[in-house]
């Protein structure tokens, strides 16, 4: 664009050069300006407030400073948590809710790193969750020993999801039938599904919309069944299903940079053509990783049922697309969807109590929107040059 | 159940069918615009969203019934505005910013809207109709709104010169900018229309094919929108056919819930209404797969254009 | 002053792009009612002149007059607007809209409605006035590429443009609708039309012109000549001049073993025309092969069927006593059929991975890169940095991002990855193209020696200089037909010129 009144103008190029700390850089800059424009947006809903109400988020999804202390002095003395502290009660919230974000963060980044728009990673928790249900209530015994128990839900979880990936990956595979529509309505199909065994189906007990508590086998422990050992940890429910994330994430770290799939996963996301020059088989990869992105979002279904004990009709619809803005925001970096996933965690359990609701859908748009905004930005470099009078560079494409 | 009965249902069944499918078929046609000049824009049940939100707060505190869809119409296309600068002018992946304006879209209307809840409805106007008894006014109106705006988009692609112009950007765009055309203004336009049409969609929604507002009030019709565009092969009036359809599967649990018929009633035989809500779902899927067929077989699809950001000199 | 009777004339045209003085102080003129054809091999400049006088590229100096009428063209539209039209080699045709759509694509009026029945009567009129029928109601996919070539003049016809510039106008058309395309332009000057003819075929050029301006390397060797007054040996000589400007040393070759045979092949381009006709060669190990031809004759395709990215209607193709077809595993056959791909870029490299990992894309699934499921980062990194010393590429660190670097250091690296493979025949496409001269040595340099250790290389190029000093047997290809075959020592270089071309024969 010419800069009126004078000979030179500016020129918008894209830059191919992008130093690593320009990713982690431009999503801490998207978040802030994030919050800034949540915060104007709150003042409009009528919030009065809107950094304290930011303050609140961030005390309840992580505590205070003084939480902390008193939490580790309390860890370190074997006492209790002093009256009118929170200790780790906050922080052990967010890492409950963080464990299926951080599966489903990763079952996004996994597909979208093959620029396949898996957005169905709700659907195939859902038909996770399902499958480690039918396992745990209906197909082994109430005395199958813990870890056995969950290891077959897992195994089912997995399964399913995997099942559910593998759908839409074929059609898109084979009819190049675009798989953002595909994995949408299997979402929906999914919920239903579930609403069904559940609510009026056959696994519903009566009134109330659930399956009923699962055996104790087929949940995860909490940190509170320690409380003999560790008094701090009374009431507090966080379980080991964060594990799996982490171990996903290492996984998922060393299949993309250490495993010859991952090798062809990453040429195929950045160059088709080139794939297919070396002799990739694409079709067979965009399968296997539909089956894989499936599969770590039934994980996720999975690990919340145990976690949740039961099976209900409120079981939580929109975690798999919390796991799309989890992986944009870790610019699709396993390791960097960790401390995300945990991130929103803190979100989603900060805003649970606050009004209006709404707030946390609201402000993961707003992330997701200012970070796709401001991703761009630095993407390109603003040049000021001379004005030439050269017609656009286009026409160097026929060079004779 | 008697002849005259049974017909009389079948005719309540088809005019629901009308006026469930005429905000799909909005937000529909909006879309179909929009890729036809090769934006897609995947926000739209966000923008449907904040068209039912902020179309029934309007009415709500104007009692003005006009003025509220209007609003709504314009909050859809606000959305859109958003996604068109981030996607035209900054070339972003439009995939992404589709869904952020969904997210958006989502929690701005929940926000918003949660005053709303529940609160009393526009009182319809009802009139007689031979066969129908009773039907609404409002809603006589919209069907009949719906289906002369289907035909006369089709009619603006297909004949009129900035329709031309229009699918030209959206299939060959250097032969358009070959000739002169402003390719991110067309585009501009066209993507705000859609939002337009989505909001509208939405405000038709909370407003009158189904009064009232709670959180979600669209329950991914947005989406399915999405799917109706590829099965319309992006024309209008194939996209008002469809649209009609997809209004009647989804009335169709609603409307079976007549005790009358014993088998298939809902009211009998609560768990086939899950698998009959279903229905609109699968058959998305369903016609997908169908239309891939046909694609291959009669050379149709997508604007060739259609989610590449235009750079003057790049060839395919 | 007496009114000129050019209808467009070009002064001292200087066009000038990063490395390249593409025109060079070039006059060119054209006048009322004659053929004006603009000869020159590929990168004379021809189109970069013409894209001057259709509004596309402002030159550095020299001015453009229209009817003895200074103008300034800023734009296509301006160009158009003076009664200039140009039809590119790449049509602008929106391939699903029709005739008569096309037609009036861009155009003021009519302003809203369009009535698309008046429309194409007007098209059919104007179309049946010059003799250039076509369907109007047809969409263009639908059509023929002649038919498609008559819209677009149809499309400037009916802008009122009076002189029409053709970019290699008979590249896609059968001789049939060469012919009939002929008949087309003597009628439309004998309507005092005028028509530049931007081509490299001998033949057609001698046939149809009036007069003909030979550009060589930016400059005019030959200015306005009657076409009737030379010879088609004198023309090619104006073309591709005598000297060679890289000598490169080489010993004599040692052919061995037939590596390659390739036996009546036959395919089709993208368009669904045979692209290649019933090609037959062999290449032994030991020695180079080149193809010498004008771009688009066939050689792209034959590229992509030698290395299983495009299918073939008939014919073998023989690879070291295996046959290669659809079943042929590509990823197995690796290293052995090397392939440097004309699009270092879009095809050869993943831009957004590092040099090293670009070094191992044809190897990434065998030892000793590959360790079981994993890739033996360790043994990535010592063959990155043993190639990046061997073939002296210039870049960082070998973990950068290969989108970075120049392009010869990207061609450094897709040569190196081909070659280092030990392969048993390497298909280098353009491998020089866009380089800068110590860029081009080197990579010259690393072929003689691919070809002194045994190595058989087939070298597709449009560069003659670099073909004749490079190859040791020269096939020539022209419409898909190998049209000659002989040693590269002591060739004629008139000869292939005219063979490239399409004649055979001296006139």
């Amino acid at each position: 664009m010419n800069l009126p009144g004078t000979h030179y103008r500016l020129r918008i190029e894209s830059r191919s050069n992008l130093p690593a700390w320009v990713g982690a850089v431009s999503a801490i800059i998207g978040v802030f300006l994030a919050l800034v424009v949540g915060g104007f947006m709150l003042r409009a809903a009528g919030a009065t407030d809107p950094i304290g109400t930011y303050i609140e988020i961030f005390k309840e999804g992580f505590g205070t400073p003084a939480d902390w202390a008193a939490g580790l002095h309390a860890l370190f003395t074997g006492t209790d948590c002093p009256k009118g502290m929170q200790c780790f009660g906050p922080f052990s919230d967010t890492l409950v809710k963080a464990s299926p974000i951080m599966l489903t963060g990763l079952a996004c980044v996994i597909a979208f790193r093959m620029k396949l728009w898996n957005i169905g990673a709700d659907g195939q928790m859902f038909l996770g969750a399902w499958a480690a249900t039918a396992v745990a209530v209906f197909l082994l015994p109430k005395t199958t020993p813990r870890p056995v128990m969950l290891a077959a839900m897992a195994v089912a979880g997995i399964l399913a999801g995997m099942a559910y990936g593998v759908i839409p990956g074929f059609l898109k595979a084979r009819l190049n039938i675009n798989e953002i529509v595909t994995t949408l309505m299997l979402n929906y199909v999914a919920y239903l599904w579930v609403e069904y065994f559940v609510v009026v189906g056959p696994w519903s007990l009566g009134d109330f919309e659930s399956t009923g508590r699962f055996p104790t086998s087929a949940t995860w422990p909490r940190l509170t069944d320690y409380v003999k050992q560790i008094p701090v940890a009374a009431g507090l429910t966080a379980h080991p299903g964060i594990f799996l994330g982490i171990a996903a994430a290492l996984l998922l770290t060393w299949i993309l940079y250490r495993s010859r799939w991952g090798y062809e996963i990453r040429v195929i996301g950045n160059n088709p053509k080139a794939a297919r020059y070396a002799g990739i088989d694409v079709a067979r990869n965009i399968i296997l990783v539909m089956g894989l992105s499936g599969a770590l979002a039934g994980l996720a279904g999975m690990n919340e049922v145990a976690a949740q004990r039961e099976l209900n009709g409120r079981f939580q619809q929109g975690l798999g697309f919390t796991g799309v803005i989890v992986a944009w925001l870790a610019r699709l970096n396993p390791i960097a969807a960790i401390f995300v996933a945990i991130l929103f965690g803190a979100l989603l359990v900060g805003t649970q109590l606050i009004q209006p609701q709404g707030i946390s859908s609201m402000l993961q748009g707003v992330i997701l929107f200012v970070v796709v905004g401001t991703e761009l930005l630095f993407h390109y470099q603003i040049k000021l040059e001379k004005a030439e009078s050269t017609a656009p560079s286009a026409a160097e494409a026929s060079h004779d | 159940m008697t002849n005259s009965a049974l017909i009389a249902l079948a005719a309540t069944i088809l005019f629901d069918a009308f006026v469930s499918g005429t905000p799909l078929l909005l937000a529909t046609v909006g879309e179909i615009v929009s890729e036809r000049a090769g934006v897609m824009n995947l926000g739209i049940e966000g923008m449907m969203l904040v068209g039912a939100m902020g179309g029934f707060a309007v009415w709500f505190h104007t009692g003005n019934l006009f003025f509220g869809l209007l609003i709504g119409m314009i909050f859809g296309g606000l959305l859109a505005l958003l996604h068109g600068c981030i996607t035209i002018a900054l070339r972003a992946d439009q995939v992404v910013s589709g869904l952020a304006v969904t997210f958006l879209g989502t929690g701005l209307s929940s926000i918003l809207g949660a005053p709303y809840v529940g609160k009393r409805v526009p009182v319809p106007l009802n009139i007689t109709v031979p066969l129908l008894k009773h039907v609404e006014l409002q809603q006589v109106l919209l069907v009949i709104f719906g289906l002369v705006f289907a035909l006369l988009v089709w009619y603006y692609v297909n004949r009129t010169r900035p329709g031309l112009n229009l699918r030209s950007v959206g299939e060959y765009p250097s032969a358009a900018d070959s000739l002169g055309l402003n390719i991110q203004r067309i585009r501009f336009t066209y993507v705000v229309f859609g939002g337009l049409m989505s909001g509208l969609g939405g405000a038709v929604m909370s407003l009158i094919t189904d009064p009232g507002w709670v959180d979600g009030k669209t329950s991914g019709l947005g989406w399915i929108a999405i799917g109706l565009v590829i099965f319309a092969n992006w024309d209008p009036v194939r996209g008002m056919v469809v649209s009609y359809f997809f209004g009647l599967l989804r009335r169709l649990p609603l409307d079976l819930q007549n005790p009358a018929l014993p088998l298939i009633s809902t009211a009998n035989n609560p768990s086939v209404g899950r698998f009959m809500d279903m229905l609109p779902y699968l058959a998305t899927i369903f016609v997908l797969i169908l239309g891939s067929r046909e694609a291959l077989r009669k050379r149709l699809g997508a604007p060739a254009a259609l989610g590449v950001p235009y750079v003057r000199g790049e060839h395919s | 002053m007496a009114e000129s009777a050019d209808a467009f004339e070009m002064r001292g045209i200087v066009q000038r792009f990063p490395g390249v003085l593409a025109n060079d102080h070039v006059d060119f003129a054209g006048r009322v009612g004659e053929v004006h054809a603009l000869l020159g091999e590929n990168g004379a400049g021809k189109s970069t002149l013409m894209n001057v006088l259709a509004g596309l590229y402002h030159p550095e100096a020299g001015e453009i007059l229209i009817h003895g009428q200074h103008v300034v063209l800023r734009s296509p539209q301006d160009a158009i607007a003076n009664g200039i039209g140009m039809i590119h080699q790449h049509f602008m045709l929106v391939p699903n809209q029709t005739v008569a759509e096309n037609t009036v694509l861009g155009l003021n009026r009519p302003r809203f409605f369009l009535n698309l029945r008046k429309i194409e009567e007007q098209v059919q009129a104007l179309g049946e006035q010059y003799g250039l029928s076509v369907n109007p109601r047809a969409k263009i996919w639908e059509l023929s590429v002649g038919e498609q070539q008559r819209v677009e003049v149809l499309k400037m016809l009916f802008r009122g443009a009076k002189v029409l510039i053709m970019d290699e106008p008979t590249a896609v058309l059968t001789p049939q609708e060469v012919e009939g395309l002929f008949v087309t332009l003597r009628d439309m000057t004998k309507r005092g039309h005028t028509i530049v003819f931007i081509s490299h075929k001998l033949d057609e050029v001698v046939a149809i012109a009036d007069r003909v301006t030979v550009l060589r390397r930016g400059k005019v060797t030959a200015a306005s000549v009657s076409a009737r007054g030379v010879t088609k040996a004198q023309l090619a000589n104006l073309m591709v001049g005598r000297e060679v400007i890289f000598k490169v040393d080489k010993k004599k070759a040692k052919p061995g073993d037939v590596v390659l045979e390739v036996n009546r092949l036959c395919c089709d381009n993208d368009r669904g025309l045979p692209a290649l006709r019933e090609v037959s060669f062999q290449v032994q190990a030991g020695e180079i092969l080149g193809l010498a031809g004008v771009a688009g004759n066939g050689q792209r395709e034959l590229a992509e069927v030698l290395t299983g990215l495009r299918c073939t209607t008939s014919g073998t193709m023989n690879f070291n006593g295996t046959l290669l077809n659809r079943h042929t595993h590509w990823l197995e056959l690796g290293q052995q059929l090397a392939h440097v791909p004309e699009d270092r870029a879009a095809v050869g490299s993943v831009q957004a991975l590092s040099v090293a990992e670009n070094l191992i894309l044809k190897r990434f699934n065998r030892p000793p890169i590959s360790k079981g499921w994993s890739i033996n980062s360790i043994a990535v990194k010592q063959n990155a940095v043993k190639l990046v010393k061997e073939y002296n590429i210039a870049t960082p660190t070998v973990e950068t991002h290969v989108g970075m670097l120049s392009g010869g250091n990207l061609q450094k690296v897709i040569l190196a990855r081909e070659i280092s493979g030990h392969p048993k025949l390497m298909i280098a496409v353009h491998p020089t193209r866009g380089l800068d001269v110590g860029a081009t040595e080197a990579v010259h340099k690393l072929l003689v020696e691919q070809r002194d250790s045994g190595t058989a290389l087939l070298l597709i190029s449009e560069d003659l200089d670099e073909l004749m000093s490079l190859s040791d047997r020269l096939v020539v290809i022209y419409e898909g037909r190998i049209v000659g075959e002989m040693p590269a020592e002591g060739a004629d270089i008139r000869r292939i010129g005219l063979m490239m071309a399409g004649t055979k024969a001296e006139s």
